[in-house]
Protein backbone atom coordinates (compact mmCIF):
# COMPACT_ATOMS: atom_id res chain seq x y z
CA UNK A 1 0.00 0.00 0.00
CA UNK A 2 2.78 2.36 0.90
CA UNK A 3 4.20 2.64 -2.60
CA UNK A 4 0.62 2.67 -3.80
CA UNK A 5 0.07 6.11 -1.78
CA UNK A 6 3.15 7.24 -2.62
CA UNK A 7 2.38 7.74 -5.98
CA UNK A 8 -1.30 8.58 -5.77
CA UNK A 9 -0.66 11.36 -2.98
CA UNK A 10 0.53 14.40 -5.38
CA UNK A 11 -2.19 13.51 -7.71
CA UNK A 12 -4.79 13.87 -5.51
CA UNK A 13 -2.97 17.06 -4.21
CA UNK A 14 -3.07 18.20 -7.37
CA UNK A 15 -6.54 17.31 -8.14
CA UNK A 16 -7.83 19.07 -4.88
CA UNK A 17 -5.65 22.18 -6.28
CA UNK A 18 -6.59 22.36 -9.97
CA UNK A 19 -10.06 22.74 -8.33
CA UNK A 20 -9.29 25.58 -6.73
CA UNK A 21 -8.09 24.30 -3.11
CA UNK A 22 -5.58 26.01 -1.52
CA UNK A 23 -2.42 24.61 -0.53
CA UNK A 24 -2.47 23.99 3.02
CA UNK A 25 -6.23 22.38 3.07
CA UNK A 26 -5.62 20.31 0.40
CA UNK A 27 -2.89 18.66 1.94
CA UNK A 28 -4.89 18.17 4.92
CA UNK A 29 -8.05 16.45 3.37
CA UNK A 30 -5.72 14.70 1.90
CA UNK A 31 -3.99 13.16 4.77
CA UNK A 32 -7.15 12.56 6.54
CA UNK A 33 -8.03 10.85 3.26
CA UNK A 34 -5.24 8.53 3.53
CA UNK A 35 -6.14 7.94 7.09
CA UNK A 36 -9.56 6.75 6.28
CA UNK A 37 -8.19 4.34 3.36
CA UNK A 38 -5.61 3.14 6.08
CA UNK A 39 -9.07 2.19 8.64
CA UNK A 40 -11.19 0.85 5.58
CA UNK A 41 -8.96 -0.65 2.64
CA UNK A 42 -7.91 -3.60 4.29
CA UNK A 43 -11.64 -5.23 4.69
CA UNK A 44 -12.98 -3.30 1.78
CA UNK A 45 -10.61 -2.34 -0.86
CA UNK A 46 -11.52 -0.34 -3.33
CA UNK A 47 -11.74 -1.26 -7.38
CA UNK A 48 -9.68 2.15 -8.35
CA UNK A 49 -7.86 3.66 -4.91
CA UNK A 50 -7.42 7.18 -7.31
CA UNK A 51 -10.80 8.01 -7.70
CA UNK A 52 -11.36 6.85 -4.09
CA UNK A 53 -9.23 8.92 -2.79
CA UNK A 54 -10.20 11.93 -4.77
CA UNK A 55 -13.78 11.60 -4.02
CA UNK A 56 -12.59 10.93 0.06
CA UNK A 57 -10.01 13.69 -0.09
CA UNK A 58 -12.61 16.38 -1.51
CA UNK A 59 -15.07 15.29 0.49
CA UNK A 60 -12.95 16.35 3.29
CA UNK A 61 -11.85 19.62 1.87
CA UNK A 62 -15.16 20.73 1.48
CA UNK A 63 -16.44 19.79 5.30
CA UNK A 64 -13.29 21.44 6.27
CA UNK A 65 -14.32 24.48 4.42
CA UNK A 66 -18.00 24.72 5.46
CA UNK A 67 -16.42 25.01 8.94
CA UNK A 68 -15.07 27.76 8.04
CA UNK A 69 -17.39 30.26 8.17
CA UNK A 70 -15.22 33.00 6.34
CA UNK A 71 -14.16 31.29 3.04
CA UNK A 72 -17.83 30.73 2.72
CA UNK A 73 -17.22 33.02 -0.95
CA UNK A 74 -14.60 31.12 -1.56
CA UNK A 75 -17.17 27.45 -0.93
CA UNK A 76 -19.71 28.53 -3.73
CA UNK A 77 -17.07 29.51 -5.79
CA UNK A 78 -15.56 25.72 -5.11
CA UNK A 79 -19.51 24.14 -5.87
CA UNK A 80 -19.44 25.41 -9.16
CA UNK A 81 -16.30 23.71 -10.04
CA UNK A 82 -16.85 21.21 -13.15
CA UNK A 83 -15.91 17.69 -12.52
CA UNK A 84 -12.40 17.16 -14.35
CA UNK A 85 -13.08 15.10 -17.40
CA UNK A 86 -10.57 11.98 -17.40
CA UNK A 87 -8.07 13.49 -20.00
CA UNK A 88 -7.20 15.97 -17.42
CA UNK A 89 -5.96 13.43 -14.68
CA UNK A 90 -2.35 12.93 -15.64
CA UNK A 91 -1.90 16.57 -15.83
CA UNK A 92 -2.53 16.92 -11.99
CA UNK A 93 0.79 15.71 -10.53
CA UNK A 94 2.74 18.39 -13.30
CA UNK A 95 0.68 21.06 -12.14
CA UNK A 96 1.18 20.35 -8.59
CA UNK A 97 5.34 20.16 -9.68
CA UNK A 98 4.72 23.71 -11.44
CA UNK A 99 3.31 25.06 -8.22
CA UNK A 100 6.11 23.95 -5.81
CA UNK A 101 8.79 25.64 -7.79
CA UNK A 102 6.62 28.88 -7.90
CA UNK A 103 8.34 31.95 -8.32
CA UNK A 104 7.50 33.89 -5.20
CA UNK A 105 9.62 31.03 -3.39
CA UNK A 106 12.89 30.57 -2.69
CA UNK A 107 15.11 27.98 -4.45
CA UNK A 108 15.38 26.51 -0.32
CA UNK A 109 11.50 26.38 0.00
CA UNK A 110 10.77 25.19 -3.53
CA UNK A 111 13.00 22.14 -3.14
CA UNK A 112 11.41 21.61 0.52
CA UNK A 113 7.58 21.97 -0.79
CA UNK A 114 8.44 19.91 -3.65
CA UNK A 115 9.96 16.80 -1.89
CA UNK A 116 7.16 17.47 0.57
CA UNK A 117 4.10 17.42 -1.79
CA UNK A 118 5.48 16.29 -5.11
CA UNK A 119 7.99 13.70 -3.72
CA UNK A 120 6.16 12.11 -0.71
CA UNK A 121 8.71 12.23 1.70
CA UNK A 122 8.09 13.03 5.58
CA UNK A 123 9.21 16.53 6.77
CA UNK A 124 11.50 14.17 9.05
CA UNK A 125 12.98 12.24 5.93
CA UNK A 126 13.31 15.90 4.16
CA UNK A 127 14.63 17.30 7.85
CA UNK A 128 16.92 13.97 7.66
CA UNK A 129 18.22 14.61 4.14
CA UNK A 130 19.46 18.58 5.06
CA UNK A 131 20.24 18.00 8.42
CA UNK A 132 17.92 20.41 10.23
CA UNK A 133 15.51 19.68 12.92
CA UNK A 134 12.17 18.30 12.16
CA UNK A 135 10.63 21.57 13.25
CA UNK A 136 12.64 23.72 11.16
CA UNK A 137 11.89 21.97 8.23
CA UNK A 138 7.96 21.69 8.84
CA UNK A 139 8.35 25.35 9.64
CA UNK A 140 9.64 25.87 5.44
CA UNK A 141 7.20 23.97 4.24
CA UNK A 142 4.37 25.81 5.96
CA UNK A 143 5.87 28.85 5.41
CA UNK A 144 6.04 28.01 1.67
CA UNK A 145 2.33 27.22 1.25
CA UNK A 146 1.28 30.12 3.39
CA UNK A 147 4.00 32.24 0.44
CA UNK A 148 2.11 30.61 -2.61
CA UNK A 149 -1.24 30.92 -0.97
CA UNK A 150 -0.39 34.67 -0.28
CA UNK A 151 1.05 34.85 -4.19
CA UNK A 152 -2.11 33.53 -5.52
CA UNK A 153 -1.51 29.96 -7.59
CA UNK A 154 -2.11 31.97 -10.84
CA UNK A 155 1.47 32.01 -12.01
CA UNK A 156 3.16 28.80 -11.32
CA UNK A 157 6.81 28.64 -12.26
CA UNK A 158 8.09 28.22 -15.51
CA UNK A 159 9.72 25.12 -16.85
CA UNK A 160 13.34 26.48 -16.15
CA UNK A 161 12.73 26.84 -12.39
CA UNK A 162 10.93 23.58 -12.45
CA UNK A 163 14.44 21.96 -13.61
CA UNK A 164 16.45 24.07 -12.01
CA UNK A 165 14.80 22.74 -8.67
CA UNK A 166 15.16 19.52 -9.53
CA UNK A 167 18.82 20.23 -10.64
CA UNK A 168 19.39 21.62 -6.75
CA UNK A 169 17.61 18.33 -5.69
CA UNK A 170 20.15 15.96 -7.42
CA UNK A 171 22.91 17.93 -6.52
CA UNK A 172 22.24 17.43 -2.57
CA UNK A 173 22.86 13.71 -3.15
CA UNK A 174 22.51 11.93 0.24
CA UNK A 175 22.65 11.10 3.35
CA UNK A 176 20.93 8.86 6.15
CA UNK A 177 18.36 6.57 4.17
CA UNK A 178 17.26 9.58 1.93
CA UNK A 179 19.38 9.18 -1.90
CA UNK A 180 18.19 12.61 -3.11
CA UNK A 181 19.74 12.09 -6.21
CA UNK A 182 17.46 9.30 -6.65
CA UNK A 183 14.74 11.26 -5.97
CA UNK A 184 15.24 13.87 -8.26
CA UNK A 185 15.52 11.25 -10.96
CA UNK A 186 12.08 9.47 -10.15
CA UNK A 187 10.32 12.99 -10.64
CA UNK A 188 12.36 14.28 -13.23
CA UNK A 189 11.04 10.99 -15.38
CA UNK A 190 7.79 11.70 -14.16
CA UNK A 191 8.04 15.38 -15.55
CA UNK A 192 9.50 13.50 -18.60
CA UNK A 193 6.33 11.65 -19.02
CA UNK A 194 4.39 14.52 -18.91
CA UNK A 195 6.83 16.79 -21.35
CA UNK A 196 8.12 17.02 -24.66
CA UNK A 197 10.70 19.86 -23.85
CA UNK A 198 13.83 18.71 -24.42
CA UNK A 199 15.64 20.48 -21.92
CA UNK A 200 13.68 18.06 -19.78
CA UNK A 201 14.97 15.14 -21.51
CA UNK A 202 18.20 16.77 -21.19
CA UNK A 203 18.26 17.05 -17.53
CA UNK A 204 17.53 13.60 -16.87
CA UNK A 205 19.85 12.31 -19.65
CA UNK A 206 22.73 14.63 -17.16
CA UNK A 207 21.75 13.02 -13.89
CA UNK A 208 21.64 9.38 -15.25
CA UNK A 209 24.95 10.18 -16.30
CA UNK A 210 26.44 11.78 -13.23
CA UNK A 211 24.40 8.86 -10.88
CA UNK A 212 26.20 6.20 -13.35
CA UNK A 213 29.52 6.91 -12.10
CA UNK A 214 28.55 7.57 -8.48
CA UNK A 215 30.23 4.80 -6.72
CA UNK A 216 33.23 5.52 -8.56
CA UNK A 217 33.38 9.20 -7.67
CA UNK A 218 33.87 8.31 -3.72
CA UNK A 219 35.98 5.80 -1.77
CA UNK A 220 34.73 3.86 0.83
CA UNK A 221 35.44 6.59 3.18
CA UNK A 222 34.14 9.16 1.24
CA UNK A 223 37.42 10.95 -0.01
CA UNK A 224 37.00 12.70 -3.52
CA UNK A 225 38.16 10.26 -6.29
CA UNK A 226 38.71 12.84 -9.46
CA UNK A 227 37.85 11.73 -12.68
CA UNK A 228 40.92 10.86 -14.20
CA UNK A 229 41.76 8.03 -11.35
CA UNK A 230 38.04 7.03 -11.23
CA UNK A 231 37.80 3.07 -12.06
CA UNK A 232 35.51 3.27 -14.55
CA UNK A 233 34.88 -0.41 -14.58
CA UNK A 234 32.34 0.63 -11.62
CA UNK A 235 30.15 2.99 -13.75
CA UNK A 236 27.03 1.55 -14.27
CA UNK A 237 26.83 0.86 -17.92
CA UNK A 238 22.88 0.39 -17.86
CA UNK A 239 22.22 3.98 -16.49
CA UNK A 240 24.70 5.07 -19.37
CA UNK A 241 23.17 3.85 -22.38
CA UNK A 242 19.69 4.89 -21.08
CA UNK A 243 20.92 8.06 -20.58
CA UNK A 244 22.60 8.34 -23.77
CA UNK A 245 19.84 6.80 -25.21
CA UNK A 246 17.30 9.88 -23.86
CA UNK A 247 20.10 12.79 -24.65
CA UNK A 248 20.27 11.68 -28.26
CA UNK A 249 16.36 11.54 -28.53
CA UNK A 250 16.24 15.40 -27.51
CA UNK A 251 19.12 16.26 -29.43
CA UNK A 252 17.28 15.49 -32.67
CA UNK A 253 14.52 18.09 -31.63
CA UNK A 254 17.21 20.67 -32.48
CA UNK A 255 16.37 22.73 -29.86
CA UNK A 256 19.43 22.76 -27.68
CA UNK A 257 19.67 24.19 -23.99
CA UNK A 258 22.05 24.32 -21.13
CA UNK A 259 21.23 20.64 -19.85
CA UNK A 260 21.17 18.98 -22.75
CA UNK A 261 25.05 20.64 -23.46
CA UNK A 262 25.87 19.81 -19.61
CA UNK A 263 24.51 16.02 -20.68
CA UNK A 264 26.44 15.97 -24.29
CA UNK A 265 29.66 16.37 -21.69
CA UNK A 266 29.01 14.17 -19.36
CA UNK A 267 28.26 11.25 -22.28
CA UNK A 268 31.99 12.18 -23.85
CA UNK A 269 33.18 11.03 -20.11
CA UNK A 270 30.98 8.18 -19.82
CA UNK A 271 31.89 7.39 -23.37
CA UNK A 272 35.72 6.97 -22.57
CA UNK A 273 37.71 4.29 -21.20
CA UNK A 274 40.57 6.91 -19.72
CA UNK A 275 41.01 10.66 -19.75
CA UNK A 276 43.55 9.95 -22.45
CA UNK A 277 41.06 8.64 -24.61
CA UNK A 278 38.11 11.11 -24.22
CA UNK A 279 37.49 13.06 -26.81
CA UNK A 280 38.21 16.62 -25.01
CA UNK A 281 38.29 18.21 -28.84
CA UNK A 282 34.40 17.38 -28.66
CA UNK A 283 34.18 18.42 -25.08
CA UNK A 284 35.62 22.20 -25.98
CA UNK A 285 33.01 22.43 -28.30
CA UNK A 286 30.07 21.50 -26.13
CA UNK A 287 31.79 24.01 -24.04
CA UNK A 288 31.84 26.18 -26.39
CA UNK A 289 28.01 25.91 -27.00
CA UNK A 290 27.18 26.00 -23.57
CA UNK A 291 28.94 29.07 -23.10
CA UNK A 292 26.65 30.68 -25.78
CA UNK A 293 23.88 30.05 -23.99
CA UNK A 294 25.10 30.94 -20.63
CA UNK A 295 27.73 33.75 -19.77
CA UNK A 296 27.54 31.59 -16.29
CA UNK A 297 31.47 32.12 -14.83
CA UNK A 298 31.21 28.70 -13.66
CA UNK A 299 30.91 27.12 -17.65
CA UNK A 300 33.90 29.72 -18.04
CA UNK A 301 35.38 27.95 -15.84
CA UNK A 302 35.25 24.59 -16.57
CA UNK A 303 35.52 25.26 -20.11
CA UNK A 304 39.44 26.47 -19.05
CA UNK A 305 40.23 22.41 -17.98
CA UNK A 306 38.72 21.46 -21.05
CA UNK A 307 41.03 23.76 -23.07
CA UNK A 308 43.95 22.80 -20.91
CA UNK A 309 43.10 19.03 -21.87
CA UNK A 310 42.70 19.65 -25.78
CA UNK A 311 45.17 22.19 -26.59
CA UNK A 312 48.01 22.30 -23.38
CA UNK A 313 47.84 23.52 -20.06
CA UNK A 314 49.39 26.96 -21.45
CA UNK A 315 46.40 27.25 -23.59
CA UNK A 316 44.38 26.70 -20.39
CA UNK A 317 45.80 29.48 -18.54
CA UNK A 318 45.28 32.08 -21.65
CA UNK A 319 41.69 30.88 -21.22
CA UNK A 320 41.49 31.18 -16.88
CA UNK A 321 42.58 34.47 -18.02
CA UNK A 322 39.12 35.66 -18.30
CA UNK A 323 37.60 33.95 -15.49
CA UNK A 324 37.03 36.45 -12.66
CA UNK A 325 39.01 35.76 -9.59
CA UNK A 326 36.14 35.03 -7.21
CA UNK A 327 34.66 32.13 -8.78
CA UNK A 328 34.89 29.33 -6.48
CA UNK A 329 37.48 26.67 -7.62
CA UNK A 330 39.13 29.15 -9.68
CA UNK A 331 42.58 28.91 -7.80
CA UNK A 332 41.89 24.79 -8.01
CA UNK A 333 41.90 24.69 -11.93
CA UNK A 334 44.73 27.55 -11.65
CA UNK A 335 47.08 25.33 -9.25
CA UNK A 336 46.20 21.44 -11.34
CA UNK A 337 47.03 23.79 -14.92
CA UNK A 338 50.29 25.67 -13.32
CA UNK A 339 51.16 21.63 -12.29
CA UNK A 340 50.67 20.64 -15.76
CA UNK A 341 53.40 23.73 -17.00
CA UNK A 342 56.12 22.04 -14.57
CA UNK A 343 55.44 24.85 -11.92
CA UNK A 344 55.03 22.47 -8.93
CA UNK A 345 55.97 24.73 -6.16
CA UNK A 346 53.59 27.51 -7.40
CA UNK A 347 51.20 24.67 -7.62
CA UNK A 348 51.17 23.66 -4.52
CA UNK A 349 50.66 26.96 -2.95
CA UNK A 350 47.83 27.31 -5.25
CA UNK A 351 46.44 24.08 -3.96
CA UNK A 352 47.04 24.56 -0.67
CA UNK A 353 45.03 28.18 -1.34
CA UNK A 354 42.38 25.95 -2.84
CA UNK A 355 41.89 24.08 0.38
CA UNK A 356 41.08 26.94 2.41
CA UNK A 357 38.48 28.61 0.60
CA UNK A 358 36.97 24.70 -0.28
CA UNK A 359 33.55 24.38 0.54
CA UNK A 360 33.62 21.08 1.35
CA UNK A 361 35.67 18.49 3.23
CA UNK A 362 35.53 16.14 0.80
CA UNK A 363 37.19 18.86 -1.54
CA UNK A 364 39.22 20.19 1.49
CA UNK A 365 41.19 17.19 2.06
CA UNK A 366 41.42 16.05 -1.68
CA UNK A 367 43.24 19.51 -2.53
CA UNK A 368 45.23 19.35 0.65
CA UNK A 369 46.83 15.84 -0.69
CA UNK A 370 47.69 17.33 -3.98
CA UNK A 371 49.70 20.01 -2.09
CA UNK A 372 51.63 17.42 0.03
CA UNK A 373 52.44 15.26 -2.66
CA UNK A 374 53.86 17.90 -5.20
CA UNK A 375 55.44 19.10 -1.87
CA UNK A 376 57.14 15.52 -1.30
CA UNK A 377 57.47 14.18 -4.49
CA UNK A 378 61.03 13.57 -5.42
CA UNK A 379 63.28 15.89 -7.58
CA UNK B 1 20.91 26.31 1.71
CA UNK B 2 23.77 26.54 3.62
CA UNK B 3 24.41 26.28 6.97
CA UNK B 4 26.09 29.17 9.28
CA UNK B 5 27.68 29.29 12.62
CA UNK B 6 27.08 32.67 14.66
CA UNK B 7 29.63 32.93 17.06
CA UNK B 8 29.01 35.09 20.21
CA UNK B 9 32.52 36.07 21.58
CA UNK B 10 32.33 37.33 25.11
CA UNK B 11 35.55 39.25 24.81
CA UNK B 12 38.19 38.55 21.90
CA UNK B 13 39.45 39.88 18.92
CA UNK B 14 36.49 42.56 18.50
CA UNK B 15 35.87 45.02 21.52
CA UNK B 16 32.40 44.85 22.56
CA UNK B 17 31.69 48.80 22.97
CA UNK B 18 29.24 48.08 26.31
CA UNK B 19 30.30 47.25 30.03
CA UNK B 20 30.24 43.60 31.36
CA UNK B 21 27.23 41.82 31.94
CA UNK B 22 27.74 41.48 35.60
CA UNK B 23 27.53 45.39 35.58
CA UNK B 24 23.92 45.81 34.24
CA UNK B 25 20.87 45.69 36.12
CA UNK B 26 19.00 42.39 36.49
CA UNK B 27 16.27 43.87 34.20
CA UNK B 28 18.69 44.70 31.28
CA UNK B 29 20.03 41.18 31.68
CA UNK B 30 16.17 39.70 31.50
CA UNK B 31 15.84 41.96 28.63
CA UNK B 32 19.08 40.52 26.83
CA UNK B 33 18.14 36.81 27.63
CA UNK B 34 14.26 37.31 26.31
CA UNK B 35 15.80 39.06 22.79
CA UNK B 36 18.57 36.02 22.61
CA UNK B 37 14.91 33.92 22.81
CA UNK B 38 12.85 36.17 20.61
CA UNK B 39 15.73 35.92 17.89
CA UNK B 40 15.70 31.80 18.27
CA UNK B 41 12.23 31.35 17.86
CA UNK B 42 12.39 34.41 14.73
CA UNK B 43 14.93 31.89 12.95
CA UNK B 44 12.78 28.56 13.77
CA UNK B 45 9.42 30.25 12.54
CA UNK B 46 11.48 31.51 9.28
CA UNK B 47 12.57 27.71 8.91
CA UNK B 48 16.22 28.10 9.32
CA UNK B 49 17.32 27.46 12.84
CA UNK B 50 19.47 24.44 13.50
CA UNK B 51 21.13 25.01 17.04
CA UNK B 52 21.75 27.12 19.96
CA UNK B 53 24.16 26.46 22.83
CA UNK B 54 25.50 28.67 25.85
CA UNK B 55 29.18 27.70 27.26
CA UNK B 56 30.10 27.88 30.59
CA UNK B 57 33.20 30.33 30.26
CA UNK B 58 35.39 27.97 32.09
CA UNK B 59 36.77 24.96 30.43
CA UNK B 60 39.59 22.65 30.44
CA UNK B 61 42.40 21.63 28.27
CA UNK B 62 42.73 17.67 27.87
CA UNK B 63 45.81 15.82 25.94
CA UNK B 64 46.28 12.22 25.25
CA UNK B 65 49.98 11.42 26.81
CA UNK B 66 50.32 7.55 25.75
CA UNK B 67 48.73 4.17 25.95
CA UNK B 68 47.70 3.42 29.07
CA UNK B 69 48.18 6.57 30.62
CA UNK B 70 45.54 8.66 31.92
CA UNK B 71 44.47 11.89 30.09
CA UNK B 72 46.41 15.30 31.11
CA UNK B 73 44.31 17.99 31.80
CA UNK B 74 45.57 22.10 32.27
CA UNK B 75 43.69 24.86 33.06
CA UNK B 76 40.83 26.10 33.85
CA UNK B 77 42.77 29.54 32.77
CA UNK B 78 41.23 32.82 34.16
CA UNK B 79 43.02 35.04 31.94
CA UNK B 80 42.17 33.32 28.08
CA UNK B 81 42.12 36.36 25.99
CA UNK B 82 39.28 34.74 23.69
CA UNK B 83 35.78 33.88 25.53
CA UNK B 84 33.27 32.12 23.55
CA UNK B 85 29.73 32.72 25.41
CA UNK B 86 27.54 30.76 22.52
CA UNK B 87 25.89 30.19 19.14
CA UNK B 88 23.91 29.57 16.75
CA UNK B 89 23.68 27.62 13.94
CA UNK B 90 21.08 28.86 10.73
CA UNK B 91 20.48 27.31 7.44
CA UNK B 92 19.65 29.75 5.23
CA UNK B 93 19.30 30.48 1.37
CA UNK B 94 22.63 32.88 1.21
CA UNK B 95 25.36 34.76 2.70
CA UNK B 96 23.69 37.78 2.51
CA UNK B 97 20.84 36.36 5.07
CA UNK B 98 23.31 35.20 6.82
CA UNK B 99 24.99 38.40 7.65
CA UNK B 100 21.39 39.95 8.31
CA UNK B 101 20.80 37.18 10.73
CA UNK B 102 23.81 37.77 12.61
CA UNK B 103 23.21 42.11 12.87
CA UNK B 104 19.60 41.29 14.29
CA UNK B 105 21.57 38.76 16.91
CA UNK B 106 23.84 41.60 17.46
CA UNK B 107 21.08 44.15 18.40
CA UNK B 108 20.29 42.66 21.64
CA UNK B 109 19.51 45.41 24.44
CA UNK B 110 21.89 46.01 26.98
CA UNK B 111 22.79 48.53 29.82
CA UNK B 112 19.98 51.28 29.31
CA UNK B 113 18.12 48.73 26.64
CA UNK B 114 20.58 50.12 24.04
CA UNK B 115 21.56 47.79 21.52
CA UNK B 116 24.91 46.56 22.51
CA UNK B 117 25.84 46.12 18.55
CA UNK B 118 28.44 43.27 19.95
CA UNK B 119 30.74 41.44 16.62
CA UNK B 120 29.07 38.64 15.71
CA UNK B 121 31.24 36.06 14.17
CA UNK B 122 29.91 34.55 11.07
CA UNK B 123 31.66 31.24 10.44
CA UNK B 124 30.25 29.09 6.78
CA UNK B 125 30.22 25.00 7.65
CA UNK B 126 32.05 22.93 5.13
CA UNK B 127 28.89 20.96 3.45
CA UNK B 128 29.22 16.71 3.70
CA UNK B 129 28.04 15.71 0.50
CA UNK B 130 27.23 16.86 -2.52
CA UNK B 131 27.34 15.63 -6.31
CA UNK B 132 30.47 17.64 -8.34
CA UNK B 133 30.07 18.25 -11.72
CA UNK B 134 32.71 17.66 -13.72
Amino acid sequence: MDAVVRDLTPQVLGVLVRRGADFAAAEDAVQEALVEAVRRWPDDPPDDPKPWLITVAWRKFIDANRRESARRTREVRLHDEPEPGPAEEHDDTLQLLFLCCHPALTPASAVALTLRAVGGLTTAQIAEAYLVPEPTMGQRISRAKRTIADAGVGAPGDLSRVLKVLYLIFNEGYSGDVDLAAEAIRLTRMLRGASDEPEVAGLLALMLLHHARRTARWTEDGALVPLAEQDRSRWDTALITEGVDILQDALAKDRLGEYQCQAAIAALHCDARSTEETDWTQVLEWYDELARLTDSPVVALNRAVAVGEADGPLAGLRALETVPADVPRRVAVEAWLRERVGDTVVAADLYVQAATAARSTAERDHLTKQAARLRHAPG
Amino acid sequence: MAKYLLLKHYRGAKEIPCAPMDQWTPEEVEAHLAFMGHVANTFRERGEFVDAQALSPEGTFVRHDGAGKPPVTDGPFAETKDLIAGWMVIDVDSVERAHEAAAFLSSAPGPGGEPINEWIEVRPFLEHTHTDVE
